[in-house]
């Protein structure tokens, strides 16, 4: 079933890259369809975040509020995890 | 007008130089891959393939945040699909090169493509470049760093053997938000980020222990963006 569940997301996302190019050469999706898929990556990974925070408690929002911090300011993926992870760590170690 | 699309073993190795800075950001992103799927009760094997397969970070990790035995088909691959949606709008933009390739190498080179390889080719294209082959030369090296990184990960996983909740986790979360940060476009994303987050948290809170509040999230926040963004004009 893992085998299965591997297979399954990974045609999934075949049908992402390579069908995506491949629909958009038979069809051209109007100008209102675009405008919304323009917005899916931001408020995608946004649902994603928010909950967790919410639902998580101190540690991924200490931790979360770091990492962003840190992103905005420095721009470099591993310096936000680092310092994100880092301040998760200390919130945890002090319960 | 333009000159012939071509895909070349130069342009292969170019793509695969080019993209060597954009390693030491994706390495640790693996390496927390390897770790999730660990924790998530793969095996090693398990891990390395889907990592090969897949070869989309942030839907492994949604993934294996709902992953379970036997793991639930219908929402892991319903979730790939949904965290996934982006790569389907990047294809289209390389067409000016794609459409004039055939065969494998088409297919291979969209196989390889990430968020990381697609921006680099597409700056690529706009500076002239004619060459498939750097597109495929920069996804592929960065696939066989994301699936050496997944092992290693995996490895250090099974070595410390985090419990739940423990902070190496927060790592993974970690990953979408400094993601987020580089998505922001500016003062239009405002309102459909605040839909998206208010509808996604109750979401959750009605639907506990599934994953449907990402999609419905995202959803809800997309389409009030575009249906403003189409009353405006």
């Amino acid at each position: 079933m893992t085998l299965a569940a591997i297979l399954l997301m990974g045609l999934a996302t075949y049908a992402c890259r390579g069908g995506g190019y491949w629909l958009f050469r038979q069809i051209s999706p109007s100008p209102r369809v675009r405008a919304v898929l323009a917005y899916i990556p931001g408020t995608l990974f946004v649902s994603y975040v928010v909950p967790a925070i919410v639902h998580g408690g101190l540690q991924p929002a200490v931790g979360a509020a770091v990492t962003l911090g840190v992103m905005i300011v420095t721009r470099n993926l591993v310096a936000a995890m680092v310092s994100g992870v880092g301040a998760a760590w200390i919130v945890w170690s002090l319960h | 007008m333009t000159a012939p699309v071509t895909f070349t073993l130069a342009a292969v190795l170019r793509g695969a130089r080019k993209g060597l800075p954009v390693l030491a950001g994706v390495t640790p992103f693996a390496v927390v891959c390897g770790i999730a799927s660990q924790g998530a009760g793969m095996s090693l094997g398990e891990a390395g393939m889907m990592s090969g397969v897949v070869y989309a970070g942030a839907s492994q990790l949604v993934g294996l945040g709902i992953w379970a035995h036997p793991p639930p088909l219908l929402s892991v691959t319903l979730a790939a699909l949904v965290v996934n949606l982006r790569l389907a709008l990047m294809g289209p933009v390389l067409a000016p090169l794609l459409d004039r390739m055939r065969g494998w190498r088409l297919w291979a080179s969209l196989f390889f493509m990430t968020d990381q390889s697609w921006a680099m080719s597409v700056t690529d294209m706009n500076e002239g470049g004619r060459d498939v082959g750097f597109l495929f030369g920069s996804g592929f090296s960065m696939w066989v760093v994301w699936v050496l990184g997944t092992l290693a990960g995996y490895v250090l996983g099974a070595r410390i053997q985090p419990p739940p909740g423990h902070p190496l986790f927060f790592a993974a979360l970690a990953v979408f938000v400094s993601l987020l940060a580089g998505m922001w476009r500016g003062r239009q994303d405002v309102l459909p980020w605040l839909v998206a987050a208010a509808a996604s948290t109750l979401a959750a809170q009605l639907m506990p222990g599934t994953f449907w509040y990402i999609v419905i999230g995202a959803l809800a926040g997309s389409i009030v963006g575009g249906w403003r963004d189409g009353r405006r004009t």
